[in-house]
């Protein structure tokens, strides 16, 4: 594993890229290439759809089949994606804006349906690309662009919320855990059924800036210093876990998905 | 013959006629008065070895369609007023991107939730101008059920060679209606097909048009790997900020549509030739026009019909052209008057009348005819 | 993984090109190999100390850290 063996998954001529200076976004898209390489997927057979905001981009940088979307809808587009050619590996990459906003309904239900897609949800708890509003995923009393006294709104807690909607696999971990992130990946992407990876990202610019956290290294350090395992939270209070990152598998199970149901009703009914 | 004619509802021929023209995916969200759509797809595409499926709401139905004709699958979704607002967005989307699928509207009335299940032609400037920016759009407009079929075919097959989202206007009385349809057998119609790439993967790029200003576009999974996006691109898909490939892509996107005007504009006249006045009218009107013109004849007064199937792009030329002549013209419309404005801008504003009817029920030939009558006192 | 025993490590590229400073490898460096040169971008100070962990590499945004391994004698 070397970075020899990801770069050339990259449209080198795209960077740098577009990212901050300290920003997760990349670490993200690098754990990613290494999850497919150590999948040894084929890379024409491999598509990434991204939203739109600051992880909307990372659909641009890599030498896939790829398409840049439009706000909140990247899981609809792969829906289509996928039930068209069943044999593309389809990932779909979303912000906490695009995911739990605009797009959050969506999520719920390419959940609920179980469909084999895989979703990174880069969570920097804010709308960097527009220039630091709160999202639904800020936590509460935190400060954004649009929250300038603090946050009165609740965040939700994604992974479980995903989990119950009814994905097969769900895991939260953060920038910090790289080796968790690509072997989350690498889970998600194998599970037959829809995947669910919510990446704790830092954004230095407008939510590490605001809340005081400092820059990239020191939101990374935030994240190493934060987390908590998901078998651990389980036995601690809410005030225990006020200000913790529950890292780990939310959900890891089989059961039917929608294209494979979908495909035996066309060998019952194709009569062409 | 007779094997092969059907008695079919308006949707209903749509969804025979599209999976003649090869879709095989659907993807939308029940509305009345276009659900029948949904159903028949869900029902026939399994069979054919296509998929359906119903989305969470209009704006995935929209998204869901152009991923899987990103992926090399014909596609549809079918909708009314409330949905077809919602779709705009991603519509946009198919034109920036150069995705071919068919939207259907069967429209009903609006604003808002209006009289769902009733006939209006309110969304004739939201067909044209319904998503944000400068861009192109074909828009048919059928006016029978037999003409349901024929033009679902011919709506895929613009969509096909074009590479751009049609938009299939329905109204209401015509999802619902049904007529004698003939089924034609596979090889009496005309299907087009999206061209493949020729050049090799390296070489490739996805964006820069070939001659006929339409780029040549893979599916997915083929080999020939790019990037699309909304943004404003490159030839090789990439987003661009310079100005010169920005004004480029933006004036080739209207020009691709604008340079086979002649050949994707359909229109049909009715007792036109000796005509001195003239009805406009589309869709169900046009069909009740026509009535009103038999009404008119009788009585003596040379009255004919233009009645264009491709209500946009508007054919200034022809259709100024064509109005060349004529003492007066009549536009027939279930809305305020929203093609008449387009009549005006081609012809002396006072002999352009507007005979509008507003009240979620038909025009019936009569009332055209007392509104002629009246118009030439 | 990180426990494994290392090879040794050869050299550490760093593409400056690509590098905007941001401090990452620097700071989670667990034995202080790398720093700011005067552009502040990454540099290697002290390669012998590199204990090939790759969180350097691991953790750059940018991608523009590669720590190569001497070739197996």
């Amino acid at each position: 594993m070397s970075l020899q063996n990801i770069k050339k998954y990259l449209r080198k001529d795209m960077f740098p890229h577009i990212w901050c200076p300290g920003c997760g976004n990349g670490i993200i898209m690098a754990s990613l290439l290494r999850a497919i390489d150590a999948l040894a997927l084929d890379p024409d057979k491999v598509v990434v759809v991204s939203g739109i905001g600051c992880s909307g981009r990372i659909s641009g940088y890599l030498d896939f089949n790829t398409v840049h979307t439009t706000h909140g809808r990247a899981l609809a587009y792969a829906t289509g994606i996928k039930l068209a050619n069943p044999e593309l590996t389809v990932i779909v990459a979303m912000g906490d804006g695009d995911g739990s906003a605009i797009g959050g309904n969506h999520l719920i239900h390419a959940a609920r349906r179980n469909i084999d897609l895989t979703a990174i949800l880069f969570n920097n708890s804010i709308y960097g690309m527009t220039g630091g509003q709160f999202s639904p995923l800020t936590p509460f009393e935190k400060r954004a662009s649009t929250a300038p006294y603090g946050n009165v709104d609740h965040p939700f807690d994604l992974a479980p919320l995903v989990k119950s909607a009814g994905a097969s696999f769900v895991a939260r971990t953060t920038t910090f855990h790289v080796f968790n992130l690509q072997k989350y990946l690498e889970r998600g992407i194998k599970k037959k059924g829809f995947s669910f990876i919510e990446v704790i990202t830092g954004c230095p610019t407008f939510y590490g800036r605001y809340n005081k956290i400092g820059e990239g290294l020191d939101m990374i350090k935030y994240q190493k210093e934060h987390s908590i395992t998901y078998d651990r939270a389980k036995n601690l209070s809410e005030e225990e876990l006020a200000d913790k990152i529950v890292v780990g598998v939310f959900q890891d199970i089989e059961k039917p998905e929608y294209i494979s149901e979908y495909e035996k009703i066309i060998e019952r009914e194709h009569h062409e | 013959m007779s094997k092969n004619v059907r008695l079919m509802q308006g949707n209903e021929a749509l969804v025979e006629a599209a999976i003649m023209a090869g879709v095989r995916f659907f993807a939308g969200y029940p509305i009345t008065p276009s659900s029948e759509i949904a159903e028949g797809f869900s029902k026939k595409l399994p069979r054919v070895g296509g998929k359906f499926i119903q989305m969470e709401d209009e704006i995935a139905s929209m998204a869901a369609t152009i991923g899987a004709s990103i992926a090399g699958v014909k596609s549809v979704t079918a909708t009314s007023g409330p949905g077809f607002s919602l779709k705009q967005e991603n519509l946009g989307f198919g034109i920036m991107a150069e995705v071919p699928c068919l939207v259907v509207n069967v429209q009903r009335m609006g604003p808002s939730t209006g009289r769902p299940t009733k006939p209006s032609q309110g969304d004739i400037m939201q067909t044209r101008w319904g998503t944000h920016g400068d861009h192109p759009i074909v828009v048919l407009y059928p006016t029978t059920v037999p003409e349901v079929f024929k033009y679902t075919i011919e709506a895929i097959n613009i969509s096909e060679r074009l590479r751009t989202p049609v938009i299939f206007l329905m109204d209401e009385t015509l999802g619902h209606m049904r007529e004698k349809v003939l089924l034609p057998e596979p090889d009496e119609i005309k299907v087009v097909n999206r061209k493949f790439p020729k050049v090799g993967k390296e070489d490739y790029l996805p964006y820069k048009p070939a001659d006929d200003d339409v780029p040549v576009i893979a599916p997915f999974g083929k080999g020939y790997r790019y990037h699309i996006t909304g943004l404003h691109h490159n030839y090789k898909g990439y987003p661009t900020t310079q100005p010169e490939e920005v004004e480029e892509l933006t004036k080739r996107l209207l020009r691709k549509v604008e340079r086979v005007l002649d050949d994707i504009f359909i229109l049909n006249t009715y007792m036109y030739d000796d005509a001195e006045y003239v009805l406009y009218a589309y869709g169900i009107t046009a069909r009740i026009a026509k009535e009103a013109v038999n009404i008119l004849r009788e009585e003596g007064l040379k009255i004919g019909l233009l009645n264009p199937i491709t209500i946009w792009p508007f054919h200034e030329d022809k259709i100024e052209g064509l109005l060349g002549g004529k003492k007066k013209v009549f536009v027939v419309e279930l809305n305020s008057g929203q093609m008449k404005g387009e009549i005006e801008r081609i012809y002396p504003r006072k002999d352009v009348i507007g005979i509008n009817k507003l009240n979620a029920e038909l025009i019936n030939p009569y009332e055209i005819a007392d509104h002629v009558r009246e118009g030439l006192r | 993984m990180a426990l494994k025993a290392k090879a040794k490590v050869d050299h550490i590229d760093i593409n400056t090109s690509w590098c905007k400073g941001c401090g990452i490898c620097i700071g989670m460096c667990p034995t202080q190999v790398l720093e700011f040169d005067e552009r502040f971008k990454a540099r290697v100070a002290h390669l012998e100390k590199c204990i090939n962990c790759k969180l350097c590499e691991l953790l750059c945004p940018e991608l523009a850290v590669s720590v190569e391994e001497a070739e197996n004698e």
